[in-house]
């Protein structure tokens, strides 16, 4: 299998897409000669042209609000927000309309758009570039949240999004998208709301997100080698979130850790932990359940400030040794 | 038409002769002023009953009536393909009854009925009917506008001759998205008619205290968006101006902004004391400026109806709207056990 990286992989997986479904369109920002913000959609305006990449004005409300209109008509728009940061400008949209529509007028309609947005901290960008949200758009029904942590995982869980009949947040990171990792070059998808383990173990349960994953892969492994084995889950999409796999790990691991870069309190971690403690999984439970969250604070800019914003893998790892030797 | 008025001419509706020319210049025959008689009082019985029922216990949630502003609906509808696409607002009632919805199955969803247009999950403010291209009203202020862009962007994609009629308030000109979409829509140049229906207030918020510069159409200018300002309790002046915006949107030359004034009789929404305008106003346009009254008078004048035969037809009417009404009171409530439904396709 080849290797490409994160941003190809959703480059690849709109390409296709593109190919193959004549409905699928790009819009957003600087989209088109540029390439966008990060170079995910480069070349793709000489290939579609500038129908099918629609460059818009920085009117982000109405990007979305564009997908949702064309969409009702039976188009599959790909919208892209620059910044996830900016999500918050077409909230109205994606909450009070798109969320919304199938279900307010009574099953009638179905609004099948993708809306991609990148999130994240780790390069330099400050408080209003840098921002995990993810947990904001947990709190609309009729929205699907997909946030996947590696190159496969990121263009099956594409493909499946644009095919997808209801609006689906596709949140990227962009740390990730330098990332490498094995991925057909063929059609598969991923289906949304299916959490997958990414290492098994015996003696606890992480779940973690998107650059968490990858950190707490890498700690795992460490502390491997002095006879502690982790379960890491990624749940791929928060929203149906499988919280299942999630109860079923508990069960066998008896401890819980959750991790994510997104601001601990109001984190999408709490709803992990009360699905777990709520369900038969809590008479298994041998330790305290924990969560390490990003500080509540905005994003800084200074690299050193930056970093330790959010767990590091020497929290992860001090965590989970914490819980598995009793010492919380 | 003209681009400089924000009035309405009130008692003088212009001679007969005045009248029937315009008639003849627009080529309206007999039938579609009588239809738009037909649809006008539709609409005023619809709103009226609304009324009974709310005060009468039996509606639930919130509505938002057009009594008063029933020429813009219907100078629209007739200016309009059947298959045009509408995007509305919460003050939609007209609108939808004007392009030819299922009067029972509004009042069902007005009452929260199973067999409403959206299964009782919608209300008054979110009435829907995909099967005629109606997109349904929206409960946020301007939430439609730029959903409109997508819209128009998908019927020059898709090649089609259908175009896109979007309705929103004076009130709803002042959302950021408002700017956002006039802009996109003109750059693009796509099928979308957009229609202002300015009826002097937002809430309690006089346009004149909202809006910097009037009339709220002229901003069209500002996209390069041709417009016009017309009085929209003049159901021929409606549909004289939406009949050429229309024609411009169809032929592709882009957008059109037609701004329309009128005026509403009932309150806001349910709960509205009139506390921010005076009784002589309202009154003023009840007695003086009504749609519905002024275009009777140019029909029996111009003896296209007589009084009974005007009675009859609004007799008719008002059957339809009781039919509609014991339609929906017979009909079942959802059964709580599809709560969940409709969550995900
Ligand atoms: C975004 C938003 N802000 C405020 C409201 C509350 N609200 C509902 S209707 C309305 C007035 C709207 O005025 P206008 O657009 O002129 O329409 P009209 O009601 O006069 O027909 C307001 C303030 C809302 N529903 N949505
Ligand atoms: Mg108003």
């Amino acid at each position: 299998m080849p290797e490409i990286s994160y941003l190809e992989a959703i480059r690849q997986a709109l390409w296709q897409e593109m190919k193959r479904d004549e409905r699928v369109f790009l819009l957003g920002e600087d989209i088109g000669r540029y390439g966008g913000a990060f170079g995910l959609t480069h070349d793709m305006l000489d290939e579609f042209g500038p129908e099918r990449v629609r460059e818009t004005p920085i009117s982000e409300a109405t990007i979305v609000a564009t997908a949702i209109g064309a969409s009702l008509l039976g188009m599959r728009p790909v919208a892209e927000i620059m910044f996830m940061d900016f999500v918050t400008l077409a909230l109205d949209q994606i909450a009070n309309q798109a969320a919304k529509m199938h279900f307010m007028f009574g099953g009638r309609t179905t609004v099948p758009i993708v809306i991609r947005m990148p999130g994240g901290s780790g390069s330099g960008a400050a408080s209003q570039h840098s921002q995990s949200l993810e947990s904001v758009l947990m709190h609309f029904p009729g929205l699907k949240v997909v946030n996947p942590s590696t190159p496969y995982d990121a263009k099956g869980l594409m493909l499946a999004s644009i095919r997808d009949p209801n609006p689906v947040c596709f949140i990227e990171h962009k740390v990730l998208y330098k990332t490498k990792g094995e991925v057909p070059e063929g059609d598969y998808t991923i289906p949304i709301g299916i959490a997958e383990i990414k290492r098994a173990g015996r003696d606890i349960t992480v779940v973690a997100n998107n650059i968490m994953v990858m950190k707490t892969l890498n700690v795992a492994e460490k502390l491997s080698k002095d006879g502690i084995e982790v379960e890491v889950i990624d749940p791929r999409t928060l929203l149906p979130l499988d919280t299942e796999t999630i109860i079923n790990s508990v069960a066998r691991t008896c401890r819980l850790l959750v991790v994510h870069e997104a601001c601990l309190t109001g984190g999408w971690a709490g709803e992990v932990i009360a699905c777990v403690v709520g369900s038969p999984a809590f008479d298994y439970i041998d330790a305290p359940v924990r969560r390490l969250g990003g500080k509540d604070i905005p994003i800084p800019y200074n690299r050193g400030l930056e970093k330790f914003a959010i767990p590091q893998e020497a929290d992860i790892e001090q965590e989970i040794r914490a819980l598995v030797e009793g010492k919380i | 038409m003209s681009k400089d008025k924000g009035k309405t001419k009130g008692k003088d509706i212009g001679t007969r002769e005045q009248f029937e020319e315009r008639v003849k210049r627009l080529g309206l025959s007999n039938d579609n002023l009588i239809d738009l008689y037909r649809t006008m009082c539709t609409v005023r019985h619809f709103e009226y009953m609304a009324d009974r029922l709310y005060a009468a216990g039996k509606v639930h949630g919130t509505m938002h009536l057009s009594a008063g502003q029933e020429a813009v609906a219907a100078g629209i509808s007739l200016a309009i393909h059947p298959d045009d696409y509408l995007i509305n607002h919460h003050r939609g009632h007209g609108h939808f009854i004007a392009k030819g919805a299922d009067i029972n199955l509004m009042m069902a969803e007005f009452l929260g009925k199973d067999t409403g247009y959206n299964r009782g999950r919608g209300g008054s403010m979110h009435i829907a009917d995909f099967q005629s291209n109606n997109l349904g009203a929206n409960g946020i202020v301007g939430g439609g506008i730029p959903q409109a862009v997508g819209v128009g962007l998908a019927l020059q994609m898709q090649k089609r001759k259908e175009i896109c009629i979007c309705i929103f308030g004076d009130g709803a000109t002042n959302e950021g998205v408002f700017h956002e979409a006039m802009n996109m829509v003109a750059l693009w140049k796509l099928p979308v008619l957009y229609i202002c229906e300015n009826n002097k207030y937002g809430m309690s918020m006089d346009v004149e205290r909202a809006v910097a510069k009037l009339p709220i159409a002229q901003r069209a200018d500002a996209y390069g968006i041709p417009w016009a300002c017309v009085d929209g309790n003049d159901v021929v002046e409606v549909y004289d101006a939406m009949k050429i915006a229309a024609d411009h949107v169809r032929s592709g030359k882009g957008p059109y902004f037609v701004e329309a004034i009128t005026y509403r009789y009932f309150g806001h929404s349910k709960s509205d004391r009139n506390l921010y305008r005076s009784k002589e106003e309202i009154d003023d346009w009840k007695q003086n400026r009504d749609p519905i009254m002024r275009f009777t008078k140019h029909l029996l004048q111009s003896e296209i109806l007589d009084e009974s035969q005007a009675q009859k037809i609004d007799g008719q009417v008002e059957q339809v709207i009781l039919k509609a009404m014991e339609f929906a009171e017979a009909s079942p409530e959802p059964d709580i056990s599809t709560l969940m439904e409709f969550v995900y396709a």
